[in-house]
């Protein structure tokens, strides 16, 4: 019980990465017709908020400290960054610290920035092009965004740790009287999942906007005949569905550390996971994104593994293949949504 | 000239020539000159630019002419490679068996694989090859590399030890891959006349031959019912349907073919260097053969080839650029200026050729959808154009011409 | 017994029957017009007959033969054509190359792998192609890119590839929408020479009195999924019921 019980408490955190991606994948498939072969870029794009966030917190400038001298008899040399020497080394060190979460703040209106040049510079006019030309121009841009941040960051991982007083581990076990050590950073990245597509959902269900975009993901056509102005939403949808997943990438950095093909390595089973979905489907995607990490994280026991050797490598391929071979449209997709 | 019409024959000897005359022609510069490192004729790089050649010519048959876009098709080259590498090991280092098995067992995976995928079609066909291509490399990595069972040797990569069977082997055969003796790696002419060198290397006129024969079946294939049938399925399924023509066994028969090209590359690359590694197989090799096509021009004859020389060349060449070389070409102009350009153009070149890949991807995909094939057309038009005067009465709108029925 | 036979065709759509009991024997070569007004289900039953949709219950019989679940391009070759409203043809490729794919389909069958010889090299292919394009007068468009016809052209290729398969049931979907009155004459002239010259049973769906009655032998009225009088068209014009129908959906 406890073992099967750690297993989807494992599943959650890369479920929630899954989740958040193919949601805004769909987002921007459901409304713009757009297949989005960059869009594990934009995750990555997030994960390097944080990181550069907490550069630039860190940026320092050295101090000779008289009072004390280093084993050679000079005066040492404090590194002290610049924000300790203005708010104090207390209120600084926090805000270092908690840079992660931090991030949240200049991600937003980044991804959401990227979003709308993107759209409307590049995607829109791709609109009335065939699928594969979107695909191998977002493609192309997901070259060019990685290697970008390649250049900028390098090519290995880079450590972007969360506040000290989440780090570690915590019994959630406790309430049940069960064992469950779970550490604390990959619960706290579960909840911001749930809590944006919640935000997501909840815009789209209970604002006029959302209803048009809904509207819209439905009968693009008799929206636009109604004298909406669709483009524009859409527009901002493209900005919105960014947003989600750079949101995603900011905190998943505690994680796994950010490398510059991580969104490579995300798309390919973010794809997957629409798939799994229903193309279109938003419950779907969150759905699937949450059962294909669980599902990934029970293949990765050692009892699946010895069973049969790298089925945690496989087995997200696998039951993709099966749904789309017995049930095209997905989990929960419309019937006859882009079903040959 | 061999069926085909004269448009088509001098294709194939422009190509013919290209191909054989390729140790002269990459190595335009002398040995000592600054310019040698645009010399291309290394045996290796030549080998390369005729085997990506023919993965490219193969991808082509399924992409351009039927527009399905695979982003599986490394797999192929993969399991190419691989078959071939266990045949080194089991029967000799001749790389006639191999290169057969290595296009029989791609065929078959293709066949698998094409069957299923080519149950959809749109992206959904494009996310099941992804899909495929990614287990199919999941599978060679890991899974199929443990004590019990061990196909693929993991991260190593597969390849030959001292200790395998190769039954067929008899001394006196080198001990490197080679056709009946003749050693794959070993230059049967290395020729120096003043300061330039030629190097003839036996691999690469094997790649070159065999590219040959390929690229001339793929322009019958172009030229054929089959071919003809592809494009339908591109242009019109549904009046492909209600015409009484099937389209599921033409577009699977494409996807076997352009698999076994893979395959025919792959058992290539093993040929040449007797090593399988998984990577091979991951999807942004998948991706790459993708970008030659479209490069080049997806759905002409010219166009893969084009792109996959074009690819290998500036992928070789710009990653050779560094910040020394960059100083040197800016070095006539002003110190300020000079630092300027090269902090410019640094990101561009050494590391940062996938980041101009890229972007010429990006540009080619947008603005000339018909790739290098088609930039060559309109430049070829604008210079024409400028040598007839403007009113021209030879209106081809108002003339059709009688003979080109089928279009290029 | 009609080359095309179809008995007691039900079909549904969620809460909509599309079709409900529909009988129609269409005698060989006669042309036969089934006429409707907006919704009455034509196109379903167009539908039906080229295995595009199944019904849910009845019999669709051609030639003795059962449609009922193959798929269209095997009812095409038992000798179904299809004309569609707006023109179906191969774009991307040229006037001749349209012509070349359905003789092969009526030589070499479904599938046939010939990715050897040129398609130039099929001689008598080449030559059927052309001939049918002097028969519709498109002879000097052949080496156009069909995509730049206009739509009269496209609609006139269409017909070419369907009549080179030398069909036994040509089906034509409203063939004059959204024409000219001087294309829809020449259409109407073209289909009478088809009728003429050609053993061969047309079933039409056309919203156009003046071509319908131009041409049909029997006419089929179908209102709301059903058929209301099936009678030649002398008798069609006057019959109250017809009107009703017609002047039903004008209400």
């Amino acid at each position: 019980m406890d073992a099967i019980l750690l297993q989807i408490l494992n599943g959650l955190d890369k479920g929630s990465a899954y989740a958040l991606i193919a949601l805004g994948l769909t987002l921007i498939f459901g409304t713009l017709g757009v297949v989005n072969f960059a869009h594990g870029a934009l995750f990555m794009l997030g994960a390097f908020c944080a990181v550069t966030l907490q550069r630039v917190l860190s940026a320092s400038y050295e101090v000779i400290d008289e009072t004390k001298v280093d084993f050679l008899g000079n005066p040492l040399k404090v590194k002290t960054p610049y924000v300790e020497g203005w708010f104090g080394p207390e209120v600084g060190g926090a805000i270092i610290d908690w840079a992660v979460p931090l991030s949240i703040l200049i991600a937003i209106p980044f991804m959401i920035a990227v979003g709308f040049i993107m759209e409307r510079g590049l995607i829109k006019h791709f609109y009335k092009r065939p699928h594969a030309d979107q695909i191998l121009v977002t493609f192309g841009l997901a070259i060019v965004l990685q290697e970008v941040i390649k250049y900028f960051f390098g090519a290995n991982p880079i450590q972007t740790p969360p506040p000290d007083a989440l780090l570690g581990v915590v019994n959630i076990g406790a309430p049940l009287s069960l064992e469950l050590a779970y550490p604390i950073w990959r619960l706290v990245y579960f909840f911001f999942a749930i809590a944006i597509i919640g935000g997501v959902f909840s815009f789209l269900q209970f604002t006029t906007f959302g209803m048009v975009v809904r509207a819209g993901m439905a009968d693009r056509e008799t929206v636009g005949l109604l004298g909406i102005d669709i483009d524009r939403r859409f527009t901002i949808m493209f900005g919105l569905a960014a947003a989600v997943a750079g949101l995603a990438g900011v905190m998943y950095g505690p994680i796994n550390p950010p490398n510059y093909h991580m969104g490579m390595d995300f798309l390919v089973l973010s794809f997957v996971v629409v798939v799994v979905g229903g193309m279109g489907s938003l419950p779907g995607a969150v759905l699937a994104g949450f059962l294909l990490g669980i599902l990934e994280s029970f293949a990765s026991t050692t009892w699946a593994t010895t069973t049969i050797p790298g089925i945690n490598q496989i087995i997200i391929y696998l039951v993709a293949i099966i749904v789309l071979l017995t049930r095209p449209r997905g989990l929960m997709g419309r019937k006859g949504v882009m079903e040959d | 000239m061999l069926g085909l019409n004269k448009k088509d024959t001098s294709l194939l000897i422009v190509v013919a020539i290209l191909a054989l005359a390729a140790p002269f022609l990459l190595n335009p510069f002398p040995t000592n000159s600054a310019m040698a490192q645009f010399n291309a004729g290394y045996p290796d790089l030549m080998q390369r630019f005729v085997i990506f050649g023919i993965f490219a010519i193969g991808f082509n048959i399924l992409f351009g002419l039927t527009g399905y876009l695979s982003f599986g098709h490394a797999a192929f080259l993969g399991v190419g490679s691989y078959a071939a590498v266990w045949m080194f090991k089991l029967l000799s280092y001749n790389v006639v068996p191999a290169i057969a098995l290595s296009v029989v067992v791609a065929g078959i995976f293709s066949v698998l694989i094409g069957y299923v995928s080519l149950r959809r079609s749109g992206i959904y066909f494009s996310i099941l090859t992804l899909a495929f291509a990614q287990m199919s490399f999941a599978l060679a990595y890991s899974v199929l590399s443990n004590p019990k069972f061990n196909l693929t040797n993991g991260e190593t990569g597969l390849q030959v030890y001292a200790d395998d069977p190769q039954i067929l082997h008899r001394d006196g055969l080198p001990d490197v891959p080679h056709l009946f003796g003749w050693a794959m790696r070993d230059n049967f002419l290395e020729l120096k006349l003043g300061g330039w060198e030629f190097t003839f290397n036996n691999g690469y006129y094997l790649c070159a031959l065999i590219m040959l024969v390929v690229f001339y079946l793929s322009i019958r294939l172009f030229r054929s019912p089959f071919g003809l049938m592809l494009r339908a399925v591109k242009s019109n399924q549904n009046r492909l349907n209600y015409t009484g023509l099937n389209p599921k066994p033409y577009t699977l028969a494409a996807f076997i073919i352009s698999g076994m090209y893979a395959g025919l590359a792959g058992g290539l690359l093993a040929a040449m260097d007797p090593l399988a590694g998984a990577e091979r197989m991951q999807w942004t090799a998948s991706g790459e053969v993708v970008l030659m096509t479209i490069l080049g021009g997806a759905g002409t004859l010219i166009g893969p080839v084009l792109g996959a020389g074009f690819i290998k060349y500036f992928e070789n060449i710009f990653s050779k650029i560094n910040d020394n070389v960059l100083h040197q070409w800016f070095a006539f102009m002003p110190d300020g200026m000079e630092d300027f350009m090269v902090f410019i153009v640094h990101p561009f070149v050494g590391k940062g050729w996938h980041l101009t890949l890229g972007i010429l991807f990006m540009l080619v995909v947008t603005f000339l959808p018909g790739g290098l094939v088609e930039g060559g057309q309109r430049l070829l038009n604008v210079i024409r154009n400028r040598g007839r005067k403007p009113a021209d009465p030879k209106d081809p709108e108002h003339h059709p011409k009688e003979t080109p029925h089928v279009a290029e | 017994m009609g080359i095309l036979e179809v008995k007691g065709v039900n079909k549904r759509f969620g809460g909509l029957q599309a079709l409900g009991d529909v009988n129609l024997s269409v005698a060989e070569n006669t042309v036969h017009a089934i006429i409707g007004p907006n919704g009455a289900g034509k196109s379903t039953l167009l539908n039906c007959l080229v295995g595009k949709l199944i019904p849910d219950t009845g019999s669709v019989m051609f030639d003795g033969q059962s449609v009922l679940g193959r798929t269209p391009y095997e009812i095409n070759q038992m000798g179904i054509s299809r004309v569609f409203q707006t023109p179906e043809i191969f774009g991307d490729l040229t006037v001749f190359e349209n012509m070349v794919i359905p003789a092969f389909a009526k030589r070499d069958g479904s599938f046939r792998m010939h990715a050897f010889e040129s398609v130039l090299n099929e001689k008598e292919i080449c030559e059927r192609a052309e001939q049918l394009l002097e028969e519709v007068n498109m002879q000097d468009k052949i080496g156009m890119h069909s995509a730049s016809l206009s739509r009269g052209d496209k609609r006139r290729l269409e017909m070419a590839m369907c009549l080179l398969q030398e069909p036994r049931l040509l089906l034509l979907d409203e063939p004059t929408a959204g024409m000219a009155r001087a294309d829809t004459n020449n259409t109407i002239d073209l289909l009478k020479e088809i009728k003429e010259q050609r053993d061969i049973t047309i079933c039409i769906i056309e919203h156009d009195m003046h071509v319908v009655f131009s041409l049909a032998d029997r006419i089929t009225v179908l209102a709301q999924g059903t058929p209301l009088v099936e009678d030649a068209p002398e008798n069609i014009r006057g019959n109250p019921k017809v009107r009703e129908a017609y002047l039903g959906e004008a209400a």
